[in-house]
């Protein structure tokens, strides 16, 4: 009987010890630890800038604009055509159908995204987003927002917003607003994915009026890593563009091809019209003037 | 132009102090558990071995000043050539924050970093990650005017004294403070007179919103009658968690205590969100996150009272070194420097803010003593000038607001729109003149959570308004809800104490845990009933 008890009790010990190993690694473990995970990983997906490079590359190379619905296409209920986003006043609940270009960020579930469809573009900034749904933002898909316009220094956008994944699929191609600069009927394509032709590579001067072909900064207070900032001009005037280093990264082309560039080389450029303080596009690709 | 990444970084950085908190608290643990020793300073510094520090600093997207710091370095290397510095450049105080934080996994923190004295209290979390200053601020060789010092540092007693106590917290000198600003109101004094006011010798809010609804009338096209144009906000706010924080240290209301009580959801609160909703209403009033920087709307004549920090003057007036809108749009204007606006003037409160030196403790007490002597290299009268000169900042210590030569920059303001710019030297003669009217808020783990969460009130009010959303009690209520979820701020605060007090709420058992204890609940019964049986048997058998 005394063997038969010792037998009984190892067993219930063992038992015992392997129900206190479980429980210390699954459900005790405190809540906090869990979600402070989720937070480094989100963490560090910031700290290296998002590169959108394929995002940009697929843009970019697609000529003509993949459509797979007509734009005559009446609007769902409750949904604005560009024309009523456009007419409605700041502050004002909006709510549109759009496609994805591209994605200039996520941080903390939310997302800055470029977008548009074939009337005109949106800026959604920091809307809110998983993780799991930024991935699926791929460009060409057709997104339901629902958020407040804003403006900020010009630039007109949708914040607050949330969104839904529909049917359908667009990107837009690049349309040539080269001569369209300078003038005021620039900012109806505001946020639009656009090129520029033939412009010519001005000496940018940093704060101590060092020149250069493009400046870390607007004022050349910067390092690798951080925006560009660069002159081209047309017809005598003078523009500033910007690589934005959220959306285009130091490790993308078009960061490498800005950074190889001369005062006087004619270049072709393609990128969104963003907007701050007047024009101020956000470039994503450079060559060599055709 | 600009920094646009501000708006950006801003913005993240509201929601972003809240996991970061959360994510320390795990890091710090781990980086506990690997055990760095706490820093004791060596008793002499080693000059034949090579160390390489990281310096992470922040600029205000201002090349004059990261060419001081690209200056300091390389003088800093030639005094000692032992020592590497290399600079990583930032310009926003948050993003410092987070790559701290992210950084520490990988035990690869910088060695000197700027920051917030809130930043520090949630690195503090993890275990011996930051180097206290106490011992070496009191070193006789190594210490503020040591010895052994290869250049002419302040002394401790050179230090302005309230600067160096904002560093101090949990009883120990965690950071040393490098430059100084407040926040100051910038004033299209042309307007305000325009208006038939003048500018009182202390300004306050009442004044400034009475000026400011003036201000809206409008002409038969729509024109506001005072400057001309469609846009006119005579009244924005750059950082509205100050604005909400100096508000309520105004008014004796609660906000925070050194033991991390957190009281920002009161009455006071409350009332000063309605008053400020009411000239949201109007379109009065708004602020950058919503609409844009002050100074751009200043120096296009759009704004009358423009507040922002002292570290911002070279941006506001007509004037401007800096600007980033386009010659066309500026105005002429004369601009008034004025301290933040009071509701007692006999009393004034503002803000103490600006940039300290955190320094990163390290396996290495040697490598810790290199980063601490560029640190406080950082505080000679070359830097410290120099960087004051940039901006609207003053220098922490009195070796350097006493130099003749800083006394003769200050003294020379108006004489030009660069070095000299008058708004520029006057935002930094508010604050030499209002130091004894500062504050800074009690630090803790968590105060940079609360910090987030009182801006967010504003902006959160202000855009309701906007919005037509009806801004009642109800609402009120439910905003504070809100913020304190968002900011966690609720469950931080009641978690810790439960914590701290073992009454946790710990769910259902799990299943392993109820085997085990059934388990052991057999057992029991088991040698019970062996026992008895046993005792029985034995009676049996006498």
């Amino acid at each position: 009987m005394k063997k038969f008890t010792s037998y009984l009790l190892t067993l219930l010990l063992v038992s015992a010890c392997v129900g206190c190993g479980n429980s210390g690694n699954g459900a005790a473990e405190p809540a906090a630890s869990s979600e402070a995970v989720e937070s480094v990983a989100a963490s560090e997906e910031v700290s290296a800038p998002e590169t959108v490079p394929e995002t940009q590359e697929q843009a970019a190379s697609t000529v003509a604009a993949q459509e797979t619905e007509s734009a005559a296409d009446a609007q769902p209920a409750g949904v604005m055509s560009y024309a009523e986003y456009v007419a409605a006043p700041l502050d004002s609940e909006v709510v549109v159908e759009t496609y994805v270009q591209a994605k200039q960020s996520w941080w903390e579930d939310k997302a800055t995204v470029y977008s548009q469809d074939e009337d005109g573009a949106y800026f959604l900034y920091n809307m809110a987003c998983s993780k799991e749904d930024y991935e699926k933002l791929t460009p060409g898909t057709k997104i339901k927002v629902t958020g407040y316009k804003a403006e900020w220094s010009g630039e007109v956008e949708i914040i607050d917003a949330t969104f839904e994944i529909v049917e359908g699929n667009y990107v837009a191609s690049a349309l040539d607003v080269t001569d369209l600069l300078g003038k005021d009927e620039l900012i109806d394509h505001q946020n639009q994915f656009v090129s520029f032709k033939g412009m010519t590579v001005e000496a940018s001067k940093d704060a101590d009026g060092n020149e250069a072909a493009f400046l870390y900064n607007w004022d050349g207070s910067g390092q690798d890593g951080d925006d560009l900032y660069f002159n081209v001009s047309l017809n005598g005037e003078t523009y500033t563009f910007t690589v934005e280093s959220y959306l285009c990264d130091n490790t993308t082309d078009v960061y490498a091809a800005v950074k190889k560039l001369n005062v006087g080389d004619k270049i072709d450029m393609e990128g969104f019209l963003y907007w701050y303080e007047g024009v101020n596009p956000h470039i994503i690709t450079v060559t060599a003037a055709k | 132009m600009r920094e646009k990444k501000s708006k950006k970084g801003i913005l993240r950085h509201a929601g972003m102090s809240v996991c970061l908190l959360v994510m320390l608290a795990v890091l710090g643990g781990c980086h506990g558990s690997r055990g760095l020793s706490a820093f004791a300073v060596p008793e002499e510094f080693d000059d034949r071995k090579e160390y390489e520090i990281t310096f992470w600093a922040k600029n205000d997207t201002n090349k004059t000043q990261t060419g001081i710091y690209e200056k300091a370095i390389a003088d800093f290397e030639q005094l000692y050539p032992n020592i590497t510095v290399n600079l990583r450049l930032y310009t926003d105080y948050g993003k410092i924050y987070n790559d701290v934080i992210t950084n520490i996994a990988t035990n690869t923190t910088p060695n000197v970093c700027i920051t917030y004295p809130d930043h520090i209290a949630t690195y503090l979390t993890g275990t011996n990650l930051v180097a206290p200053l106490d011992e070496l601020l009191e070193d006789p060789q190594y210490g503020l005017g040591g010895s052994r010092l290869l250049y002419d540092g302040p002394t401790k007693e050179e230090m302005i004294p309230k600067f160096l106590e904002e560093c101090a917290f949990e009883g120990h000198y965690y950071a040393v403070p490098y430059m100084r600003s407040t926040e100051a109101c910038y004033i299209n004094k042309t307007f305000v007179e325009a208006l038939g006011y003048e500018l009182p010798e202390a300004l306050t809010w009442d004044f400034v919103w009475e000026v400011s609804e003036a201000a809206m009338k409008k002409d038969g096209d729509g024109n506001f009658l005072v400057n001309g144009q469609k846009v006119l906000i005579p009244f924005i706010y750059k950082s509205t968690d100050n604005m909400m924080i100096q508000m309520l240290k105004q008014k004796g209301a609660g906000y925070s205590t050194k033991e991390g009580e957190m009281l920002l959801f009161n009455d006071t609160t409350k009332q000063l969100l309605f008053d400020i909703a009411s000239h949201a209403r109007t379109e009065a009033f708004s602020t950058f996150k919503i609409s844009s920087y002050p100074a751009n709307f200043l120096n296009a004549g759009q704004c009358i009272f423009a507040v922002d920090s002292t570290a911002g003057a070279t941006w506001m007036g007509t004037n401007a070194p800096l600007c980033d809108i386009s010659p066309d749009k500026l105005v002429e204007f004369e601009t008034a420097v004025m301290a933040v606006p009071q509701f007692d003037t006999d009393a004034p409160q503002m803000i103490s803010q600006g940039p300290s030196l955190c320094v990163f403790n390290k396996s290495d007490p040697q490598e810790v003593l290199a980063s601490w002597l560029f640190a406080q290299y950082l505080l000679t009268n070359e830097v410290q000038i120099a960087y004051a000169q940039t901006e609207g900042y003053v220098p922490v210590t009195q070796k350097a607001q006493q130099d003749a030569g800083y006394l003769e920059y200050l003294s020379a303001g108006g004489q030009d729109n660069g070095l000299h710019y008058e708004v520029k030297i006057k935002a930094s003669r508010l604050l030499l003149e209002q130091m004894d009217h500062t504050f800074v808020t009690p630090v803790f783990n968590g105060s940079a959570s609360l910090r987030d969460a009182a801006g967010q009130l504003i902006e959160d009010t202000v855009k309701s308004v906007r919005r037509k959303q009806t801004v009642d009690d109800a609402y009120m209520e439910k905003l504070f809800r809100d913020a304190a979820s968002l900011y966690r701020l609720d469950q931080g605060d009641r978690q810790g104490q439960e914590a701290f007090s073992g009454k946790a709420e710990l769910g259902e058992l799990p299943p392993t845990a109820v085997v085990l204890l059934a388990s052991l609940g057999a057992a029991w019964v088991l040698i019970l009933a062996y026992v008895g049986f046993s005792r029985i048997k034995k009676r049996q058998h006498s």
